[in-house]
């Protein structure tokens, strides 16, 4: 064996036997660095013949280039290696828990979740939200309202009062949002097209009654609306909301101070133990009331019954929330208890909106 | 108000079944809250006889029986156990498949001992009937056999209950019931069959109106009668039956004849023992000082405000309400004097509330009894008390007149489509209302229309079509799609409520979850919290813990952390947003979105963990949520002042009030002051932040909703640290503050990363160390530029809070 071969032999051994990319390094510089071995039998060429340095030169060159490109491999190799190594080493136990964020801790309640879903369909419908204060007058709560003097609503033991004032007024918790149906006629020209949710008050409490619920109202007051656009707004409303593809309604004339006609209306259901089905079934549900505003109290804004003409309807908000989303008991609404408020309350970004169902 | 089939049926000519008047009355405004049918669960059971009962073979005290059940088939073998099972007897037989009400067993075939058995005859106590269990039920003989035993037992009346709509005083009485069914087309409306009685003598009795004239009102009409030579015993059973159906106990014929017709006719009636009377019966205001004991066993004060009946001798009654014991008829009653007068409504209405009261009598004259129907019940009544307890009646005898007003409401037939939808024939808007008792005027499409007097609700035109509609029926009105405004809907939130609606979503999405709780509190509570002004004190609350408007959400929710607490859920992190009050005026109600935690509820999340353990809430985390709220509301926090002049209710050195200026505060953060904690009686720490939505300025109105041109810096931003030596008591903010205006266009961002006190450092001072980030506008900085800025940062501070560079 020549020279070298041998001296190509032994690099590429010493190449495969560098252990690591340091090793590998002083191996190249042994072979190939400016005084590398391999180097200084270039530098032997200038002294030769030109024949000879043609056949040598080739020699050495090709050896320079085989040891070149197998430190090249194996210096992939040892990084190759060392990464699995490190990998290896960086290895964790992924099992284990980790924090659940805020948006998974986080909850909407019901109640703000159903004003929500009711607020995207009636805004689709064209509605705007209105609102009123909750601490009302005598006048904007009952006699506005075509209550008449002596009804029994207007008594200490149906309505919170607040203490009489020097003038012998005295304020009030408003008992439903139909103040600010007033609130809203005297402030803005019709055509008027309202939902009011809110909170309300009444002097009651047992295991189906709070003393502060929540209702939502709608109010359209134009020139030409009439109970079979009250219908229609209904019907779509309850299929909407409850995100069922029919539903039976059933429209039973009935008595309120401020409408006339007046009517309550059941939605068809079934009722299997507690759970109630909205859309299906033969059995019926009283779930709101409605009617055309009483001439009364379009006079009482202003306005000329003669003229203008319209309707209005209200529900109980915790009362539509459970009977979607299934809780047994109102009282348990208002008593914030984290388990029930993660149980039946809506992650942060549930957004209600008609996109993808209020619900999808 | 209840009522029979039977009973309705006495005005109602009609072939109507009971689904059909129960699904009528609900569709035109009489809701059925109930039908009772008592014959329902005996239906199934029929009569039959024994034939033959021979000992059971196999058993001592079983027969076996062969049973006529009437249906002309073989006899049927039963097994029983009846000691008086005998041949013969004529009883009651259930057949297999039955549903025995007093076992709640469905019947089967069986067999008892090797002998099948297929019915059974059954004892008072399997029908419900009784307790008696000793024996099957024994039937007169001529008891006909195969007949239904309900139809035997006469219980085939169902008794229907409605809710009645305070509009509705003239559906109080089953005629008016039957006169809307009849105008609904379920039949024809009996004529009435009251006749005038002709009286054989001057009424002995004298009656009178004594009321100022300022209230006169009170009783505008009072009429009687005397029966004299009567015998006043208990009532025959079909009146008798009536009563108990509509849940009414019989007393005596005299007595059950006024109940009886204040349900036919909605005309309540009273009766006295005229032998019990002294001088002239009379109705006039009470006066302080009078009472009476009522037949409801119970003495009644009544006053000046108050309706009374009495005679020369005191207060008999109360009129329209109850009357009293003292001159109430009897079993021994022979001269009866019938009352029969109109009462206000809303006089009654009163002294019935003031007294609690509730009688049938209040329930009908505080709706308003059928002026026109005073004379024709005393008629109705009179005719009665002759039938069923005989006797001579006099003439009638009347004081004042009754208020029958003449209301005529000119009515175009058009309203009916302007506000139902409904468009109908003009002759079927004349039926409707004629068939209701309206009188019809006019010709065409303008009609006028004579009200009712049993129908003082109906006052206008709406009122008129309420009556078309709901006869005719409101599922014929087709739903009409209410025309749209615009093609695609404006913006329908107030700048207040998207606020509102964010808010929830952005405080859930800092992992804390909405509750909603009161909007009153305890005064204790409303006090803490800078509330319980008297304006905002209910006069009358629920209980002493709802008395006061809430002046902060703060307490609601601390109150909820402390219950949630005692179920052992201490780490919690709540929020509401809803409305407070610092005055009664609409204009002094606000929105407040507030976020308390309590424990270790942080937003890293709560309680231990392998990662570290999350630690105690701290004021910052307060100030975070505080802070997140604001920037997603839009507000540009850099803007806000903090300053430590936060209420009363927190951590004095824990705290902070969130400002544009000393006059726009828009919230507070911190800790609750311990003693308030103390007060509340839960346990901390517990710290709140509460931005009050109204207060963020709203951003002006711009003309385009483009955004300025981004100016991103192509060149590399330099930081810089430096720590400062100051006092202790010097604010961050007043570094940052020096730092960030040091030079203007090229401090990018200044970082608090450091704060150090101890030994080092020395008593009284702390370190603060900052890093600040220099961004180069127009060319790379050169280290002499970064020197002179660095320079003048250190220069800035020092000047500002006496800082030294920490060596």
């Amino acid at each position: 064996m020549s020279d070298l071969a041998s001296l190509e032999t032994e690099i590429l051994a010493a190449v495969d036997g560098a252990a690591d990319e340091a090793a590998l390094e002083g191996v190249r510089v042994a072979a190939l660095g400016k005084k590398g071995s391999i180097s200084e039998l270039l530098k032997t060429l200038g002294a030769m013949s030109p024949d000879e340095r043609r056949t040598r030169g080739a020699a050495i060159n090709e050896a320079k280039d085989r040891v070149a490109a197998a430190i090249a491999d194996r210096r992939g190799v040892l990084r190759r290696a060392a990464i699995e190594a490190r990998l290896s080493r960086e290895t964790v136990d992924v099992t284990l828990p980790v924090r659940p964020g805020p948006l998974s801790e986080g909850r909407i309640h019901p109640i703000s979740q159903v004003i929500d879903e009711i607020t995207a369909i009636f805004a689709d419908m064209g509605f705007s939200v209105a609102e009123g204060p909750d601490i009302e007058t005598d006048h904007y709560n009952f006699t506005a309202l075509n209550f008449p003097a002596d009804h029994p609503a207007r008594e200490m033991h149906d309505t919170f009062f607040f203490n009489p004032k020097e003038d012998g007024s005295r304020l009030l918790l408003r008992t439903h949002t139909s103040p600010v149906q007033i609130r809203t006629m005297i402030s803005q020209p019709p055509p008027i097209r309202v939902v009011i949710p809110g909170r309300t008050y009444r002097c009651d409490s047992d295991a189906t009654h709070t003393p502060m619920f929540h209702q939502v109202e709608g109010l359209v007051i134009d020139r030409s609306s009439h109970f079979g656009h009250l219908k229609w707004i209904l019907e779509e409303f309850l299929k909407a909301f409850f995100e069922v593809d029919h539903v039976k309604t059933r429209f039973r004339p009935s008595f309120f101070p401020f409408t006339e006609p007046s009517m309550e209306v059941d939605v068809g259901c079934r009722r299997s133990g507690s759970e109630i089905r909205i859309g299906e079934g033969d059995d019926w549900l009283e779930i709101l009331g409605c009617g055309m505003v009483h001439p009364n109290v379009i006079r009482n804004c202003g306005l000329d019954p003669d003229e203008v003409q319209g309707f209005a309807w209200g529900m109980g908000i915790d009362r539509i929330a459970m009977l979607k989303y299934g809780m047994p008991d109102l009282r348990a609404f208002f008593d914030a208890d984290v388990r029930w408020l993660k149980h039946y309350g809506f992650r942060p970004l549930d957004l209600p909106n008609l996109l993808g169902g209020l619900t999808s | 108000m209840k009522f029979t089939l039977s009973w309705l049926k006495d005005h109602l000519d009609t072939e109507a079944s009971l689904n059909d008047v129960v699904e009528a009355l609900t569709m035109i405004g009489l809701e059925v809250e109930g039908v009772s049918d008592p014959s329902a669960a005996i239906k199934p059971f029929t009569i039959a006889r024994v034939l033959t009962a021979d000992k059971h073979p196999n058993a001592d005290k079983l027969r076996v029986l062969t049973v006529d059940d009437g249906r002309g088939g073989e006899p049927v073998q039963v097994v029983c156990g009846a000691p008086n099972a005998r041949a013969g007897l004529v009883g009651v037989f259930a057949a297999p498949g039955t549903h025995i009400p007093g076992t709640g067993i469905d019947l089967a075939v069986g067999t008892i001992r090797g002998f099948e058995s297929r019915g059974m005859m059954c004892s008072e106590r399997e029908l419900l009937m009784s307790e008696a269990h000793d024996g099957i039920i024994e039937l007169p003989a001529d008891a006909p056999v195969g007949t239904s035993f309900a139809d035997y037992l006469g219980l085939g009346d169902p008794v229907i209950e409605i809710a009645i709509t305070p509009n509705r005083p003239d559906c109080l009485g089953v005629r008016g019931i039957a006169r809307d069914l009849a105008a609904r087309g379920l039949g024809r409306l009996k004529p009435d069959t009251v006749e005038m009685v002709r009286g054989a003598y001057p009424c002995p009795v004298p009656v009178a109106l004594r009321f100022p004239e300022t209230a006169e009102n009170a009783c505008p009409v009072f009429a009687g009668r005397l029966v004299r030579g009567v015998r006043n015993g208990p009532s025959p059973k079909w009146l008798q039956d009536r009563l108990k159906a509509v849940g009414l106990r019989p007393i005596s014929a005299l007595v059950d004849i006024t109940n009886y017709v204040s349900y036919d006719r909605g005309r309540p009636l009273h009766v006295y023992d005229a032998a019990r009377l002294t001088g002239t019966v009379h109705a006039r205001l009470g006066r302080a000082g009078e009472s009476f004991l009522a037949l409801d066993g119970k003495t009644y004060a009544v006053d000046e405000t108050m309706t009374v009946i009495a005679d020369d001798a005191g207060v008999l009654g109360l009129g329209g309400i109850i009357g009293g014991e003292a001159s109430g008829s009897t079993e021994a009653t022979t001269d009866v004097f019938i009352e029969s007068a109109y009462f206000d409504p809303n006089r009654t209405a009163r002294t019935g509330r003031k007294l609690g009261i509730n009688s049938d009598a209040r329930y009908r004259f505080e709706r308003g009894v059928d002026p026109a129907f005073v004379l024709a019940g005393l008629e109705l009544a009179t005719m009665m008390v002759i039938e069923l307890c005989g006797g001579e009646p006099s003439e009638a005898v009347m004081a004042g007149q009754p208020p029958v007003v003449v209301k005529v409401v000119d009515f175009p037939v058009s309203e009916v489509k302007r506000l139902s939808g409904l468009d109908l024939p003009i002759a079927e808007v004349r039926a409707v209302l004629e068939a209701l008792g309206f009188g019809v005027a006019g010709f065409g499409h303008d009609l006028a229309v004579t009200v009712p007097s049993w129908r003082p609700d109906i006052e206008g035109k709406a009122d008129l079509v309420e009556e078309v509609v709901r006869i005719i029926g409101l599922d014929a009105v087709r739903s009409t799609p209410l025309p749209r405004l615009a093609s695609v809907s404006a913006k329908v939130l107030t700048p207040i409520q998207i606020r509102t609606r964010r808010a929830k979503r952005v405080l859930a999405a800092e992992g804390l979850v909405e509750a909603v709780t009161w909007s009153f509190v305890s005064e204790a509570q409303a006090t803490l919290f800078g509330g319980g002004a008297p304006a905002l004190k209910l006069a009358n609350p629920i209980s002493a813990d709802m008395s006061d408007m809430r002046p902060s959400l703060i307490p609601g929710l601390v109150a909820a952390a402390r219950r949630n607490a005692d179920r052992g859920f201490g780490d919690l992190a709540l929020f509401e947003v809803g409305q407070i009050f610092a005055g009664d005026r609409p204009e002094d109600q606000s929105t407040a979105a507030t976020a308390i935690r309590r424990g270790t509820a942080r937003l890293i999340g709560s309680g231990r963990h392998w990662s570290g353990a999350s630690g105690p809430v701290t004021v910052y985390d307060a100030k975070a949520d505080a802070f997140a709220l604001l920037d997603a509301l839009g507000f540009d926090v850099s803007k806000a002042q903090v300053v430590r002049t936060a209420p009363s209710w927190f951590h004095p050195g824990r705290s902070g009030t969130i400002q544009l200026g000393p006059q726009t505060v828009i919230g507070h953060f911190g800790e609750l002051h311990p003693a308030v904690l103390e007060a509340l009686d839960v346990a901390g720490p517990i710290v709140a932040a509460e931005i009050i939505l109204e207060k963020i300025p709203q951003p002006k109105a711009k003309a385009s909703k483009a955004k300025p041109v981004l100016a991103a810096s192509d060149l590399m931003p330099v930081r810089r640290d430096f720590a400062f030596i100051v006092a202790d008591d010097v604010e961050a903010a007043r570094i940052l503050k020096a730092a960030e205006g040091a030079r203007k266009g090229l401090v990018g961002g200044v970082q608090v990363f450091d704060v150090f006190r101890g030994e080092h450092v020395g008593e009284g001072r702390k370190s603060v160390a900052i890093e600040v980030t220099l961004v180069p506008s127009e060319k790379t900085l050169t280290e002499e530029e970064i020197e002179a800025a660095s320079q003048a940062i250190v220069a800035a501070v020092s000047k500002a809070t006496g800082a030294t560079l920490r060596g």
